[in-house]
C-alpha cells in the first residue's frame, strides 16, 4: 500500500486551472472603469466568435468611444473608422470579403447620435453584417454627456436636472428602427447586468451571427451596458441603476427573427 | 489596343476597370452621375465587382475607405458640396493610410482648395491629378490607383464637365508603371487570433502584442511622407516659356484652352509661353519659379475667384508680376464651364497685357 506524501508538494497540480481569457484577447488588462459594463459585452462578442470558428475569418469596423481603448486587446483584424460611419465601412469590408463575418462595434453616442442615416441604410440595403450597439445612454468617453438615447429623466452632464422631453426631445429606440425595416435579419436587445443576462446576451449574439453566416441580412445586437463615471453612480450601484433606468425604455429580448417565421 | 471613341465619363470608367477597379460607391450630382452610371453597369458584371448607389455622399466614401481596407481597388466620385461632405473621411484616409481614390468631376475649378488643401483634420495633404482632356483623363484614372496604392494615401482625380462630356477616340491600354510594394497591411480576416491581428487606425496604434508606433511617430511617419511625395511626385507641362515675356499659367480643362490660344499667339509672333500643373498637390513649384524667372508677367487663369493663384505666387519670385486673368464664369444651366472657357475670351485677356506690359 502506497503511503501519499502529505509534506512534498504534488509533481503536478491536481486540477489544471482554466483560464478564464477569451482566446481572442490578447490580455485582460484594460483601461475601463470598474464597473464599466463593457469590456464583459465585448468578451461575449468574442467568445461567440471563437465559438463559431470564425477567428481566422472576421473583420471588427470599430465606432469611437470608451471601448476604443478595449479594442486594443482584441486579436481580431479591425478597423477603427470615423463616428457613426462604422456601417458604412462595414459595407465595404463586406462587399470585398464576403467569406469573413464582418461585425460591428458602436456606442449609442456613436450610432444613435452622429450614425442614425448609416445604421438605417446598411439595414434598408439588407448588408449582412453584424452590428453590435453598446447602449449606456450617455457619451461615457467624453465623461458623461447625454445621447440621442438618453432616457427620460435620466441626468448628464449637459441635461443635469434631467432629461425632459418638452425641451431635449425623446430618446431613439434604434434597435426597433432597425427591426421594422425589411433589410434587418436579426435584432435583439441584451444586457450585461447580472450573469443570467450575460448569458442571455451571448445567445443573442450568437443569432446575429448565424444570421450573417445563413446569408439573411443586417442583425443587431443592443446590450444596454453599465456606465457608472458617466452617470455618477457607485460602481456597485451601476447594474441596479441601470435596469431602474435605461432598462424601463429599452426592454430586453428578441425583436425580431427571419430565421424563425 | 484599338482606339475607342467613348464619352469622357465612361472612358474614365473603363480605365478605372482596366487598372482594377473593384469597389465604387457614389450618390449622382453632375457632371460625376454619368461615371456612376457606367460603373453601375460595367462593374457587377466583374468578378467580385460592386457598385453601390449611395444614400449620401459620406457614405460612400466611408464605404470606399472600407473596400479599399481590404486591398482592393476602390473608388468613390462625387464634385463641390459632395466632395465638402467626403473631407473627414479623405483625412481619414491619409492618416490611416488606406488608398482611396475620389474621382472629382468638378462643375468648374472651384474645387481646387477643397482638392488640394482639404478640410479634414490632420497634417495631411492629397495628391490631386487634374487632366486637361479625355486621353489623359484616361490616363490619370490608372495613375490615380497607382499613386494610392505606392504610396498608401488618398488621391484625388479631378475632371470636370467639359472632360465628362466630351466624345473622343481613347486607347484603353494598361499603363507601364512600376511594381508596387505587396500589401501586406490589408484586412483580410485571416490574422485572428495568432496574436498578430491587423490593426488600421489614424492614431497609429496596433494591438497588445503588435502595439504599433503609436501616435507620435504615425504622424511624423506620414508627414514624412507626404514630403516625400511633395518631391517626387510634381508633374506639369510647359511650353515657350525660354523667351516667354508672359507666362499663361492654368489647369484642367482651362489649360487645354490656354494652350491652344498660346500656340496661336506664337505662330503670330508673341513671345508668350504656358505652364500647366498636372498634380495640384504637389504643386509643381519649381519647375514654375524657372518657367517665369525671366517673364514680366505671369497671367492665371481659372475659373473660379482666384484659388491656384495663392500657389503661383508663393513660387514666382517677384508675386507683384503675378496676375489673374482667370474668374467666376457660371452658364444658365450651372453645369457647364461658363462663357470664359472660350478661346477668344482667353485670347482677349491675355493680349490686354500684352498692351498694359508694352505700357
Ligand atoms: S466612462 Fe463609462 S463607458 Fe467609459 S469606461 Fe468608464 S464606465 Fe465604461
Amino acid at each position: 500500500m502506497s503511503v501519499i506524501d502529505t509534506i512534498a508538494p504534488p509533481e503536478a497540480p491536481s486540477q489544471k486551472v482554466a483560464s478564464f481569457k477569451p482566446r481572442l484577447l490578447q490580455s485582460e488588462e484594460h483601461g475601463l472603469c470598474p464597473g464599466c459594463g463593457e469590456p464583459v459585452a465585448i468578451r461575449t462578442v468574442l467568445e461567440v466568435i471563437e465559438e463559431l470558428q470564425l477567428a481566422e475569418r472576421n473583420i471588427a469596423i470599430l465606432g469611437h468611444g470608451c471601448y476604443g481603448s478595449f479594442v486594443m486587446l482584441l486579436d481580431v483584424d479591425s478597423t477603427l473608422c470615423l463616428h457613426g460611419r462604422a456601417p458604412a465601412t462595414a459595407t465595404g469590408v463586406k462587399r470585398m470579403r464576403p467569406e469573413c463575418a464582418v461585425w460591428t462595434l458602436q456606442g449609442d453616442g456613436d450610432m444613435v447620435n452622429e450614425g442614425l442615416a448609416e445604421i438605417l441604410h446598411a439595414t434598408a440595403r439588407a448588408e449582412n453584417i453584424t452590428c453590435i450597439m453598446l447602449n449606456n445612454g450617455v457619451f461615457g468617453d467624453t465623461g458623461g454627456q447625454m445621447t440621442a438615447a438618453s432616457v427620460l429623466g435620466q441626468r448628464t452632464k449637459n441635461s443635469i436636472d434631467g432629461r425632459d422631453a418638452a425641451y431635449h426631445g425623446y430618446p431613439i429606440p434604434v434597435a426597433n428602427l432597425v427591426a421594422s425595416l425589411q433589410g434587418s435579419a436579426y435584432v435583439a436587445r441584451g444586457s450585461v447586468h447580472s450573469a443570467a443576462a450575460v448569458a442571455q446576451t451571448r445567445k443573442f449574439v450568437r443569432k446575429a451571427f448565424q444570421r450573417q453566416l445563413e446569408g439573411k441580412g443586417l442583425s443587431l445586437v443592443e446590450i444596454l451596458t453599465m456606465c457608472p463615471t458617466g452617470w455618477f453612480v457607485p460602481a456597485a450601484n451601476g447594474a441596479d441603476y441601470m435596469m431602474e433606468s435605461l432598462g424601463k425604455t429599452y426592454p430586453l429580448g428578441e425583436l425580431k427573427d427571419v430565421g424563425e417565421v | 489596343m484599338a482606339m475607342k471613341l467613348l464619352e469622357g465619363s465612361e472612358a474614365i470608367a473603363e480605365s478605372a476597370l482596366v487598372a482594377g477597379l473593384r469597389f465604387y460607391a457614389a450618390y449622382p450630382m453632375s457632371p460625376s452621375t454619368e461615371l456612376l452610371e457606367h460603373l453601375a453597369r460595367k462593374l457587377p458584371q466583374r468578378p467580385g465587382g460592386v457598385c453601390i448607389n449611395v444614400e449620401s455622399e459620406i457614405e460612400g466614401v466611408n464605404m470606399a475607405l472600407g473596400a479599399a481596407a481590404t486591398g482592393f481597388r476602390a473608388a468613390t466620385g462625387s464634385c463641390g458640396q459632395g466632395l465638402a461632405l467626403m473631407q473627414e473621411a479623405i483625412a481619414e484616409a491619409a492618416l490611416n493610410e488606406t488608398p482611396l481614390v475620389v474621382f472629382n468631376m468638378a462643375r468648374n475649378q472651384q474645387d481646387y482648395f477643397q482638392a488640394t488643401r482639404g478640410g479634414g483634420w490632420g497634417d495631411y495633404r492629397t495628391i490631386t491629378l487634374a487632366p486637361k482632356d479625355v486621353p489623359e483623363a484616361v490616363e490619370h484614372a490608372q495613375l490615380a490607383f497607382h499613386l494610392a496604392d505606392k504610396y498608401r494615401a488618398p488621391v484625388i482625380f479631378m475632371g470636370d464637365n467639359l472632360i465628362a462630356r466630351t466624345q473622343v477616340s481613347v486607347d484603353l491600354k494598361p499603363l507601364d508603371l512600376e511594381p508596387l510594394p505587396p500589401k501586406d497591411w490589408q484586412l483580410d480576416g485571416t490574422s485572428g487570433g495568432s496574436g498578430r491581428s491587423r490593426q488600421i487606425w489614424t492614431w497609429g496604434a496596433g494591438k497588445h502584442n503588435t502595439p504599433g508606433p503609436g501616435p507620435s511617430a504615425h504622424w511624423a511617419r506620414i508627414a514624412a511622407k507626404f514630403d516625400d511625395v511633395a518631391k517626387l511626385e510634381q508633374r506639369h507641362e510647359e511650353e515657350f516659356t525660354e523667351d516667354a515675356e508672359i507666362v499663361v499659367v492654368a489647369f484642367g480643362s482651362g489649360g487645354k484652352f490656354v494652350e491652344h490660344v498660346v500656340r496661336d499667339l506664337r505662330t503670330e509672333g508673341r513671345r508668350v509661353g504656358f505652364f500647366r500643373p498636372i498634380t495640384l498637390w504637389p504643386f509643381p513649384g519649381e519647375a514654375l519659379e524657372r518657367a517665369t524667372a525671366r517673364a514680366r508677367r505671369v497671367l492665371v487663369f481659372e475659373l473660379n475667384a482666384g484659388q491656384m493663384i495663392d500657389d503661383v505666387r508663393l513660387n514666382v519670385v517677384d508675386r507683384r508680376r503675378v496676375v489673374p486673368i482667370g474668374g467666376v464664369s457660371f452658364d444658365e444651366s450651372g453645369l457647364n464651364l461658363g462663357p470664359l472657357m472660350h478661346a477668344n475670351a482667353i485670347r482677349e485677356r491675355i493680349e490686354a497685357h500684352f498692351e498694359k506690359a508694352a505700357a
